[in-house]
């Protein structure tokens, strides 16, 4: 049995694969063994959203398949997992015991389970864009709406990091319009709820918006680079692995996000 | 049984098309946003300055839960105080018959006049059409209320009927129906206006109904909750009170109502308290009253284990000022008389097939069930109905099939990875003219996603290579 399987949901493998890297060595650097199981497809979240329980259930079964038999699964995906940690209970409830106490988002496994405090140099103002599933869902947040004593774990582990500000915005925790085929079947609100997320973001004077979902990442960015906006997006992982490599050497540039396949193979090449 | 909605809206709905119809005009819908935000906020600091507020709301959502657990005996035991109390006590299992109840109690008393004060169960039965069928005037008193009516349209909001009307509009309005003067705007002005106009209509009626807000098992009585104290304004002239709810109002005892008194205006409006709670126990002297206490689809929906919570709802709209798609898209997009995520899963026990885009309207955010104060899972309940949905085949085909197929490749990972290739090797490729073409659901607005050359698995298995490890 090996520590740690790596679930990289199947729109970042085929369209961010710089993220699956990103949160392999952010995983790697914290101690975690990773292993990343290929036969691995999709969660299902699409299909069971859409309404098609049916078409999800095989996915399901599958996932646990090539899943179960690790000590945890990891995922830079707050609503994947959540797919997995609450709605799997729905599909394959008699199989639930393999999934117990071992599904976990990236930044929740570092905060929780491996107690990391990320170091590096990140001197950005950076926008935290709160996606509803992780907040909601896996409570990695306290959200606005509930009277609670207020935390954020992404926000712990990217608070360490040298030279990095936040942007602080109007409204902290709405959505961003994204939920899946509801960006398609419902564009004309998906567009404007993106639109007043990004526009809540520069108003807070962020350069980068980030969030552990690139899903919700995808849509804003979709939108950002159609308006040629000056802002961009980052999956925390990725702001994690970038700020590792630089430890506060002058003149270390960001991520530059036009490239990111070459991006990634550079990463490779660096290692 | 014609249901009385589809009176109201005749159209088949699709919440995108109205949708989008709302957010055209730009301005309504930033104004829109920010009023019910300003709501959410406001309701945000109401709430704060209460330090056990997320133990109230288990308190609340527990007692409504056991309430309902019991609803035949509370029905039973409110009945029998209320009566003792001097109060008719009448039960009509859907809307056809509440309706032909109040007529009949207006009726056989030649009254021709009514005023009323705020009730959604009456406008989801539709009871001032019936009545005005027959000949009896009904005017609304709420403010709000009563400007829809004069517009002849339904209310956009549960607690703020008017709240897609701009002050000109209303200032529009009063002008061509009540004879007001042209291009006032000032809502001082506007307010003393319709206050005038619903002065005359209090005095003249003859009877008064009003909705309920809790009704209390233990004592038979019950409290009805208004801004404006138009509820005791039009109960306090006329000798005949009717009061009608839906059987989920009921609570067991007299010290619950602090526990949702607390809850309700905070969430609703953010205010501490409403301004007016009357409270009615029995019947005026000299006067009469009657309850009517209506099922019309409520025991269905208790039958239905899984969405029986939304029958714990306290009607405070907290989930619609939250909900950032009711914020953008307006009440009226979704075509039914309670909107936003409660109405999405109400409307489809009523009528899955007319109601199938609603459950749809909606990113799963998941802030309407946080922000509840009856902790009902709203958003896991949309996701419950697409899944039924989906079981009744309601769901349009296009999306069926592309769900089938999707699943089909999705779990055998060689025809994800040719499919994906497939994708990757596209999207740089096509045409401007194709990626941002008024089709493309995702394109005409949004670039489309990257395509790198080489996916994770294959970079993951070439580190592997570099970095010596054997697989
Ligand atoms: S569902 Fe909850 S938030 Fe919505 S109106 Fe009812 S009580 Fe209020």
């Amino acid at each position: 049995m090996r520590d740690v399987a790596l679930f990289v949901p199947c729109y970042i493998d085929q369209f961010y694969p710089q993220v699956g890297l990103a949160a392999l060595e952010v995983l790697e650097r914290f101690g975690a063994e990773v292993d990343f199981p290929p036969a691995q497809t999709c969660c299902g979240q699409p299909v069971f959203n859409s309404g098609s329980f049916d078409a999800a259930l095989p996915l399901a079964e599958k996932f646990l398949d090539v899943f179960s038999s690790y000590r945890y699964i990891v995922s830079p995906s707050g609503s994947c997992t959540s797919m997995v940690r609450h709605h799997y209970a729905e599909l394959v409830p008699h199989r639930m015991g393999e999934l117990r106490g071992k599904t976990f988002e990236l930044c929740e496994f570092l905060h929780d389970v491996l107690g990391a405090k990320p170091e590096g140099h990140f001197p950005h103002r950076v926008g935290l864009h709160a996606s509803c599933h992780g907040l909601r869902e896996l409570r990695l947040a306290s959200g606005s709406e509930r009277r609670i004593q207020p935390f954020d774990k992404v926000r712990a582990l990217l608070s360490g990091l040298e030279g990095i500000a936040f942007a602080e915005l109007a409204r902290k925790d709405e959505c961003c319009g994204f939920g899946g085929t509801f960006a398609v079947a419902e564009e004309a609100i998906s567009v404007a709820m993106g639109n007043g997320r990004i526009a809540d973001h520069e108003r807070g004077g962020a350069e980068i918006i980030a969030g552990a979902d690139m899903s919700c990442l995808m849509h804003l960015d979709g939108l950002i680079r159609r308006q040629k906006r000056p802002v961009r997006v980052m999956h925390v992982a990725e702001i994690l692995a970038q700020a590792a490599r630089d430890p506060g050497a002058e003149g270390a540039g960001g991520a530059e996000g036009a490239e990111r396949a070459d991006g990634a193979d550079e990463l490779v090449e660096a290692r | 049984m014609e249901h009385p909605e589809h009176v109201k809206h005749p159209e088949h709905v699709e919440h995108p098309d109205r949708a989008a119809a709302f957010v055209a005009n730009g301005e309504r819908l930033q104004w829109h946003d920010k009023s019910l935000w300003f709501v959410r906020e406001k309701r945000d600091r109401a709430s704060g300055v209460i330090p056990e507020w997320e133990e109230l709301r288990a308190l609340a959502a527990g007692i409504k839960a056991h309430t309902l657990s019991r609803l035949a005996d509370y029905l039973e035991a409110f009945e029998a105080k209320a009566t003792a109390l001097g109060a008719h006590v009448h039960f009509a299992r859907d809307a056809e018959e509440h309706n032909r109840i109040v007529h009949e109690l207006l009726a056989r008393r030649g009254i021709t006049r009514v005023v009323k004060s705020k009730s959604m169960l009456t406008e989801q039965c539709g009871l001032n059409h019936h009545l005005e069928a027959h000949g009896i005037e009904v005017i609304d008193t709420d403010l709000g209320e009563r400007i829809v009516q004069l517009r002849h349209e339904p209310p956009s909001h549960i607690v703020m009927p008017a709240i897609h009307l701009k002050k000109e509009e209303i200032g529009d309005l009063f002008h061509d129906a009540l004879g007001g003067a042209q291009g006032i705007s000032d809502p001082k002005a506007l307010t003393e206006m319709a206050r005038g106009h619903l002065r005359d209509k209090l005095l003249g009626a003859q009877a008064g109904i009003t909705g309920v807000n809790f009704a209390v098992a233990e004592t038979g009585g019950f409290v009805v909750c208004t801004n404006e104290g138009n509820a005791d304004l039009g109960t306090a002239l006329p000798r005949l009170h009717i009061a009608c709810m839906g059987v989920e109002k009921i609570i067991p005892r007299a010290k619950d109502l602090g526990v949702f008194l607390r809850l309700l205006a905070r969430s609703a409006t953010g205010q501490p308290v409403t301004a007016y709670s009357s409270h009615f126990h029995g019947p005026r002297q000299g006067g009469e009253l009657h309850i009517v206490i209506v099922d019309h689809g409520r025991s269905t929906i208790l039958g239905r284990e899984h969405y029986r919570r939304t029958l714990q709802c306290i009607r405070c709209g907290a989930c619609m000022n939250t909900c950032p798609v009711y914020r953008r898209s307006g009440g009226h997009s979704y075509g039914v008389t309670v909107p936003g995520p409660l109405g999405a899963v109400l409307a489809p026990h009523v009528d899955p097939a007319k109601h199938r885009s609603l459950p749809f309207a909606s990113t799963l955010c998941g802030s309407c069930t946080d922000v509840c104060p009856v902790k009902i899972d709203l958003h896991e309940q949309l996701l419950l109905w697409r899944g039924d949905l989906g079981r009744q085949k309601l769901v349009p085909l296009k999306k069926r099939m592309a769900s089938r197929v999707a699943g089909w490749i999705l779990v055998r990972t060689w025809a994800y990875l040719l499919l994906g290739s497939i994708a990757r090797w596209f999207i740089p490729k096509l045409p401007k003219a194709l990626a941002q073409h008024r089709w493309n659901d995702w394109g005409r607005q949004r670039e489309l996603p990257p395509a790198p050359k080489e996916t994770f698995r294959e970079l993951y298995a070439k580190r592997r290579r570099t970095s010596g490890k054997a697989k």
